[in-house]
């Protein structure tokens, strides 16, 4: 089989696809194939490291979905490489057989892993830091508590190590040189580096030269040239890259380390380009992402060009000649095409490692050459703080801005890598450095790049913003692909934003990513279209149809759009609440029962001794809100267990209200101020079974010395002498923020009123997955005391009334599923018998459900009639 | 899109009953009103753990555990002919077993309703499994 096509990309990487959307970008008509020898669409290798670090779906790392290909109409191969490749003939054999002409092509085959010649290096337990199947590997290892070492002290190996560190497994660094980075960094730098890598949990082995890696049957340890030992049970290689020529070469193109190109980005052959790691230019092959995009950009004109120039024309020696060899006044045709040419790229290194910003840029180690006063030309000015780790140097040749070094201040990279680039004059390096730590991106010229990993300067951001008068720093991202790549210049992107639109941004967050549906959207649908489920949610407007990922997120909307009244429709739902437990990782679930305010009896402790002790119970732990949970049950097993706990769900795996803790307080403790058991008890009473945005967990503590830890909870409440406060947007899990002072009341009754209200503010506002610290950061406090505070307006009231109908329709024990399951098989296997619990006994379930809600609506906390004119008063801090 | 429908119209069983599906090498795993839309459920074909899904174009049925950390697949959501494994969200297609974005296959194996019950039938590099293989065969049926 043949095809033909005008270009033929070879090669599916980071090269291949800029290639094919420079091209497109300057020709809609060119027909374009590009072949991948990996059986997926080109990827962002780049951010590679990020699957290794937060487990990501490599799908995620995808540079541009299927559809892109079929709306540019560029044609894919996948999974099937070229075995042969004729420039003379113009055609490409498949290794599938398959054959393609081609008018050009570009060769973009990437690189290879360098993998030195030790002794034991094809051991199993000895991998590069290449493809996502690495990053598997390190996973999978890294879980198993497998001590990682990693060879290379460069760019890819310190992320790497950093990744494998993340996992939580031990990993050592092994390093040939003397310094890390050492062609970014220089000492000083070097040396800030390793007590910040070692504080991630990093080793780093400097000047050791592997010599084998010790077997026999797999990898077992590193043998240095001095004699030491390293014990490892995986070895990861990122020592460097090595062009892929092997094409090429058998191409009869001409190679050295890479395949030879000249300034037009042509090979030896005119009909043949190369783009990429695999490209030698001007002696240099680079290894890092930002010159591909320079690459691809001259290699797209060129093809233009010569496409435009007419069949006949080839380049050579960077000059348009007619293919008889025949001058056709070269110069002047390149000139006059406007073609730019490409003369090298600047090297700029960002390290994408948590908590270490780092960036070199350019020639920025002037240590290895001594400077002297006459001849050496090159001056370095630096700050230099060792205590907070901040190190910022530049270095000078005649006069010219030629390299920096930027460690824990990063502030102003972009405006020296611009300098860099265009050589700008320095007469006084540290007011330069000066200037750069005041600049901010509205400084910056427009030339200067903003994205380094897809070539997107600071000029096209703004005119993306303005042209299409983008919003979101999503939008801007999908728009330009600035800040598509790794990803760390996004909040450099978000200040352009924020500086083109006058300081308006309004950050777009979609509850269904693929039909880019906001919350806001999808609450408009349902409302106007009456949808109570999300089957007809979907139905409406698609939500939810194509990965699924949304539907718990739809679930929640449509509940709260219906106060509770809604259709439940479980295949919506996590598999946490459609058994109502919390699934572990071997797929059993664990139990945690009620207990509100971490209050407890002698009966219910003895209970769950006996249930713990009749179903071999593998562990029974104390959890972080005052309860306890009996983990590693069995799906089948919850019906029973439930039974013979006799009490209700505690709601541990839902996004939903979780429990009050509370400290002792004034009943006991000779501290305290207010009834902080009595209080929590209530208020888990008044909210319990309700489903939020994201999980809320709650405190009372009885004095303001907080023993329930009530200000680092989404809702704490503190007694104070003469009343009690309520605390709002705190958090103490990954980021520790203490809450916001929502308002000072009077009394018990007053605060539960307004942690109720807060909470159903929240339960309408908030974006789902959104726990109330970032959502009390988002919306603002002084808008939501507005709101729930401003007794006049009527909205206080009207947020009570609308989570008293919510409340009346929720359910606040599921556990009574286990008589009344809502499919006979819900907890059983198919092919088993479910063991019966028994049946409900006459309307019982609903009965009690009723009375239960009842008692919790009648506290005088929710009463409508409440006057509280001091709530706002009160609050004189707002 | 999906080949639910096509696999469970292999011509041998298009008109078999209930006892020749058995002869056919098929297994009795339940009530097909037991599986509710858009969920699986867990059954034991031949000693092997199989997740069987009902879809809105039919049945399905893949390998019970995720090839990634073995999580429970009848226990994921179930979305645009995929099932999300609970654990760490892999995504595997249904009807061929491919995991989204990765180079493992989960077992494939037929499905049937016949008056009201659901057969299921290994798929036939299930069979030749062995206890500790890694699943990274090609998918069985279906793609057959």
């Amino acid at each position: 089989m043949t095809t033909s096509t005008d270009i033929l990309v070879i090669g599916g990487g980071i090269a291949g696809q800029a290639v094919c959307e420079a091209l497109r970008e300057r020709d809609p008509e060119l027909t374009v194939t590009m072949v991948c020898e990996e059986p997926r669409l080109p990827f962002d290798r780049v951010s590679l490291s990020h699957l290794l670090v937060d487990g990501k779906d490599p799908e995620a790392l995808q540079l541009r979905p299927e559809t892109w290909y079929a709306d540019q109409r560029v044609a894919t191969i996948v999974g099937d490489p070229i075995a042969e490749l004729d420039p003379d003939a113009g055609t490409a054999r498949l290794a599938s057989g398959a054959e393609v002409r081609f008018g050009r092509a570009v060769l973009c085959t990437g690189s290879e892993p360098l993998m030195p010649p030790l002794p034991g290096i094809d051991l199993p337990g000895v991998i590069p830091f290449r493809g996502p199947e690495d990053c598997q590997t390190i996973r999978r290892e890294a879980a198993r508590g497998t001590e990682v070492a990693v060879i290379g002290g460069g760019l890819l190996g310190l992320e790497a190590a950093y990744g494998v560190a993340s996992q939580g497994a031990s990993v050592t660094v092994v390093h040939l040189m003397d310094r890390l980075m050492e062609r970014q960094l220089d000492d000083p730098a070097a040396e800030l580096l390793e007590p910040a890598l070692r504080e991630l949990g990093v080793t780093v082995l400097l000047e050791r030269q592997t010599r084998l890696i010790l077997g026999p049957d797999r990898a077992r340890g590193l043998r240095f040239a001095d004699g030491e030992q390293l014990a490892c049970g995986l070895v990861v290689v990122a020592i460097g890259i090595r062009s892929r020529t092997d094409l090429a070469r058998s191409a009869g193109l001409a190679c050295e380390r890479g395949i030879v190109v000249d300034d037009t980005m042509t090979t030896s052959h005119p009909r043949v380009l190369a783009v990429g790691e695999c490209a030698q230019h001007r002696g240099m092959v680079y290894g890092i992402v930002a010159p591909i995009h320079e690459q691809a950009q001259v290699a797209a004109e060129t093809l233009v060009v010569l496409d435009a120039a007419g069949p006949d024309m080839v380049v050579e020696h960077g000059e348009l000649l007619r293919d008889d060899g025949d001058a056709a006044t070269s110069a002047t045709a390149v000139a006059t095409a406007g073609r730019t040419l490409y003369e090298g790229s600047i090297l700029s290194a960002k390290l994408k490692v948590m908590g270490v910003d780092l960036v070199s840029i350019g020639d920025a180690d002037t240590s290895g050459a001594p400077v002297t006063a006459d001849g050496g030309h090159a001056t370095s000015a630096a700050v230099h703080d060792r205590e907070s780790g901040i190190y910022r140097k530049l270095v000078v040749r005649d006069g010219t801005l030629v390299g920096a070094i930027l460690m824990g201040d990063t502030r102003g990279h972009e405006l020296l890598l611009d300098g860099v680039k265009n050589a700008r004059e320095v007469a006084d390096p540290l007011e330069l450095l000066a200037e750069a730590s005041q600049a901010s991106p509205a400084d910056l010229p427009d030339s200067a790049q903003i994205c380094n990993c897809n070539g997107v300067c600071k000029g096209e951001i703004v005119r993306a913003i303005v042209d299409n008068d983008l919003g979101s720093t999503q939008e801007v991202v999908s728009t330009t692909r600035a800040g598509a790549g790794c990803g760390s210049c996004k909040p450099t992107v978000t200040e352009l934003l924020r500086v083109v639109r006058g300081g308006q941004v309004e950050e777009a967050t979609y509850l269904c990513p693929c039909r880019k549906q906001t919350r806001e959207d999808l609450a408009a649908v349902a409302r106007e279209q009456g949808c109570e489920s999300v089957s007809e949610l979907s139905a409406a407007c698609g939500a939810g149809r194509d990965c699924g990922a949304c539907k718990p997120g739809l679930a929640y909307l449509i509940s709260e759009v219906n106060s509770n009244q809604h259709r439940e429709e479980r295949h919506a739902r996590f598999i946490n609440d459609r058994v109502h437990g919390n699934i572990q990782k071997d797929g059993t679930f664990s139990v945690v029962p009620r207990m509100r305010g971490g209050v407890t009896t002698p009966a219910e402790l003895r209970r769950i001794a006996d249930v713990a002790e009749k179903f071999e119970v593998p562990c029974v732990k104390v959890t972080g809100g005052q309860r306890i949970d009996l983990l590693g049950i069995k799906k089948e097993d919850l019906p029973a267990v439930w039974e013979a706990l006799d009490m209700p769900s505690g709601y541990a795996y839902a996004k939903s209200v979780r429990t009050v803790k509370t400290c002792v307080g004034q009943e006991f403790c000779r501290f305290g101020l207010g009834e902080s058991m009595k209080a929590g008890i209530e208020l888990e009473e008044l909210i319990e079974g309700l489903y939020t945005p994201h999980k809320v967990k709650l405190a009372v503590s009885g004095c303001p010395r907080n023993c329930a830890e009530s200000l680092i909870k989404d809702i704490g409440i503190v007694a104070i002498e003469g009343g009690w406060e309520c605390y709002v947007g705190g958090g103490g899990a990954g980021t520790i923020k203490k809450g916001e002072l929502l308002a000072k009341v009077e009394t018990k009754d007053d605060v539960l009123r307004l942690a109720v209200i807060f909470l159903q503010y929240y339960r309408e506002n908030g974006e789902y997955l959104e726990r109330t610290m970032p959502f009390v950061e988002r919306v603002g406090l002084e808008t939501i005391q507005a709101a729930v505070l401003d007794e006049e307006s009527g909205e206080p009231a009207a947020l009570l009334e609308r989570f008293r109908i919510a409340k009346a329709a929720c359910d606040p024990d599921p556990w009574k599923e286990r008589r009344a399951p809502l499919h006979p098989k819900q907890f059983a296997e198919l092919d088993s018998e479910a063991a019966p619990i028994g049946p409900p006994e006459g309307g019982e379930v609903e009965a009690e459900r009723a009375a239960a809600t009842a008692t919790a609506l009648r506290h005088p906390a929710l009463a409508v009639t409440h006057v509280s004119g001091r709530s706002a008063e009160e609050s004189p801090d707002a | 899109m999906h080949d639910t429908l096509s696999r469970t119209a292999v011509p041998e069983t298009a008109d078999a009953t209930g006892p020749e599906l058995l002869e056919a090498g098929f297994r009795l795993v339940g009530a097909a009103s037991d599986v509710p839309m858009l969920e699986g459920r867990r059954a034991t074909v031949d000693g092997q753990r199989v997740a069987v899904f009902r879809l809105p174009a039919g049945f399905a049925a893949i390998d019970a555990h995720c090839p990634h950390r073995a999580g429970p697949l009848y226990d994921g959501l179930v979305a645009d002919g995929c099932v999300t494994c609970p654990l760490h969200n892999w995504r595997i297609d249904l009807a061929s077993g491919r995991v989204a974005g990765q180079e493992q296959v989960v077992g494939v194996h037929e499905v049937i309703e016949r008056a009201g019950q659901l057969y299921v039938r290994l798929g036939a590099s299930a069979c030749d499994r062995g206890g500790d293989c890694d699943h990274a065969g090609e998918p069985a049926a279906g793609a057959a």
